[in-house]
């Protein structure tokens, strides 16, 4: 029994590419090594609360009706409405620095004026980059010129202030390459956040991924559970098969992998000679997910999201720390227009961290670094904020090696690699990445990358 | 098939991949592209539709044909006689 396609991979990118596939009568199976869906952006229970991981807020929200956009091509492509999503837009987010504040909305006219308002002499230039952004194609796949974004920045924007704080917010919520960005890539995150905008689905990602899944069954897709793949077996360089951690042999006319890259490659029997050099990522994340008795805007945080940065230059980088407790991103899922309040309060504290440090610590130091670095991060956070330990009821972290346990991808990278593989191609004929690593990111841009390598490398052959 | 039935054939398709937009007004002579926000995606998916429908190939150096709704009707009525003949 052959398939037309294998995925690796029940995250969003193998969720969307299974539903094409299966759309047109593919017959086609999605691997999941672990046993629960979504990869990247999952969900955990803690004391009968579910957490989600991954998600603070949907990027790319754009209101029902609009068709041209990411969400609306994702929505039309695998033929939902913009109702079953369920989504709640964002009350207001802001980037806050020492000296600084930017709010933001779900409308960019608000935001260029709040630019206009605290920087007053660069908004010319702002106006300027806005319109580069806007009329860039960031989606064109064919596009393998790699320009940084920092120079081109630069260029518009006199004051380093101003930059850094651009950059925090898309940093934080899609870069993989520190210090910097790909251009196209500050275009994607740009568009994403400042034009478009931040939601939450009501039920959170256990809600988006049940809707995957059910459609994705519904349209004859088998979906194995806890089936991990030990290899993927390439003859003359072409993949004939994947063998399972049971031992079991599937057998595929082409197979799409949202392990990552390297990952990918690592999975290849025989192995195959690197013809080229492929970096792994290294950015990774602590998070902490403060439950507190009341709503957080009576604590003073009413804001959706915020990014801060406790100095007054902002650094983008793997801490030589465990983790970076100077800057971070706030979320209150509480501050969203849902329809009905959420039963309890929510603030999560994201901070970046350090994969190899976390890596090295044994069972007994890794739970006590842990308690030790989120008391770090809170502290610094109450330089800035209100303090709320008052109120909290309960507390859970985790951290860069918590990332690499679930998901499988080296380093605990949740951004994947700095070096894009805009088509999806790997040196095996028949063997294609989605997800992460081939240049999309978050909810709905993990989505596209899958329908997109399903559209071009399946259906389209 | 008459050309009334193929013309339905095909509103049928782009209802289903375009659920939120009006088909009763589309003009037969106008691009499609012009009138309902279609974009290259949406082509392939009538393309696909056609092949799962109707075990239609249309070659992507036909794609052109597809443009306008008459277009489609011109290039397609052929193809699904010829289906229908042979079924």
């Amino acid at each position: 029994m052959a398939y037309d396609a294998i995925i690796i991979g029940s995250g969003l990118s193998g969720l969307a590419a299974g539903i094409r596939l299966a759309m047109f009568n593919k017959k086609v199976c999605i691997l999941e090594k672990h046993t629960v869906l979504g990869g990247l952006n999952s969900f955990y229970v803690r004391k009968n609360r579910t957490f989600d991981v991954g998600l603070h807020a949907m990027t790319n929200f754009t209101p029902k009706g609009v068709r041209n956009s990411p969400l609306g091509k994702l929505l039309k492509q695998l033929r939902f409405s913009h109702d079953d999503f369920r989504l709640c837009q964002q009350e207001m987010s802001e980037i806050r620095f020492p000296e600084h504040v930017l709010r933001f909305t779900n409308d960019f006219e608000f935001f260029r004026q709040e630019v206009a308002d605290e920087f007053p002499r660069e908004i010319d230039g702002f106006n300027k980059l806005a319109d580069k952004i806007l009329a860039f194609d960031e989606l064109d796949l064919n596009d393998k010129k790699v320009l940084s974004s920092r120079p081109i920045l630069e260029s518009f924007i006199k004051n380093p202030v101003l930059i850094d704080m651009l950059n925090c917010p898309l940093m934080y919520y899609g870069n993989a390459r520190e210090g910097d960005m790909d251009f196209y890539q500050f275009v994607i995150m740009f568009k994403s956040i400042f034009v478009e905008g931040f939601a939450k689905p009501v039920g959170g990602m256990q809600h988006i991924l049940h809707l995957l899944e059910q459609k994705f069954k519904k349209l004859g897709g088998e979906l194995r559970m806890g089936s991990g793949v030990t290899s993927i077996n390439a003859k003359n360089g072409t993949v004939e098969s994947v063998t399972l951690e049971n031992g079991e042999q599937l057998v595929a006319e082409s197979v799409i992998s949202s392990m990552g890259y390297v990952e990918t490659l690592n999975h290849c029997s025989p192995g195959l000679e690197k013809t080229e050099p492929c970096a792994t990522g290294q950015v990774s994340f602590m998070e902490s997910l403060c439950v507190v008795d009341c709503e957080p805007r009576d604590l003073g945080y009413d804001k959706s999201i915020v990014f801060f940065s406790t100095q007054p230059q902002f650094d983008y980088k793997v801490p030589n720390e465990m983790v970076n407790p100077t800057t971070g991103v706030l979320c209150c899922s509480n501050n969203f227009n849902y329809p009905e309040p959420m039963k309890e309060g929510l603030i999560r504290l994201t901070n970046l961290a350090n994969f190899s440090k976390w890596d090295s610590l044994s069972r007994k130091d890794y739970i006590a670094a842990k308690k030790y670095w989120r008391t770090q991060a809170l502290e610094s956070v109450f330089t800035f904020f209100p303090d709320f330990r008052d109120n909290m009821v309960f507390l859970d972290s985790f951290t860069p090696k918590t990332i690499k346990k679930y998901t499988g991808h080296l380093n605990g990278a949740v951004y994947g690699s700095p070096q894009k593989i805009k088509d999806g191609k790997t040196p095996v004929n028949n063997l294609f990445i989605c997800g992460t690593d081939q240049g999309f990111l978050g909810i709905i841009g993990a989505s596209l990358s899958g329908i997109s390598m399903a559209n071009l490398h399946v259906l389209q052959k | 098939m008459t050309i009334d039935e193929v013309r339905q054939i095909i509103l049928n398709i782009l209802e289903d991949i375009a659920p939120d937009e009006d088909i009763s007004s589309i003009d037969d002579n106008t691009k499609l592209r012009d009138q309902i926000d279609l974009d290259s995606m949406d082509f392939l998916d009538i393309v696909m539709e056609l092949r799962k429908r109707f075990n239609i190939e249309v070659p992507e150096k036909d794609y052109e044909h597809l443009a306008t709704l008459a277009g489609c009707i011109t290039y397609l009525q052929p193809l699904l006689k010829d289906r229908l003949a042979a079924s």
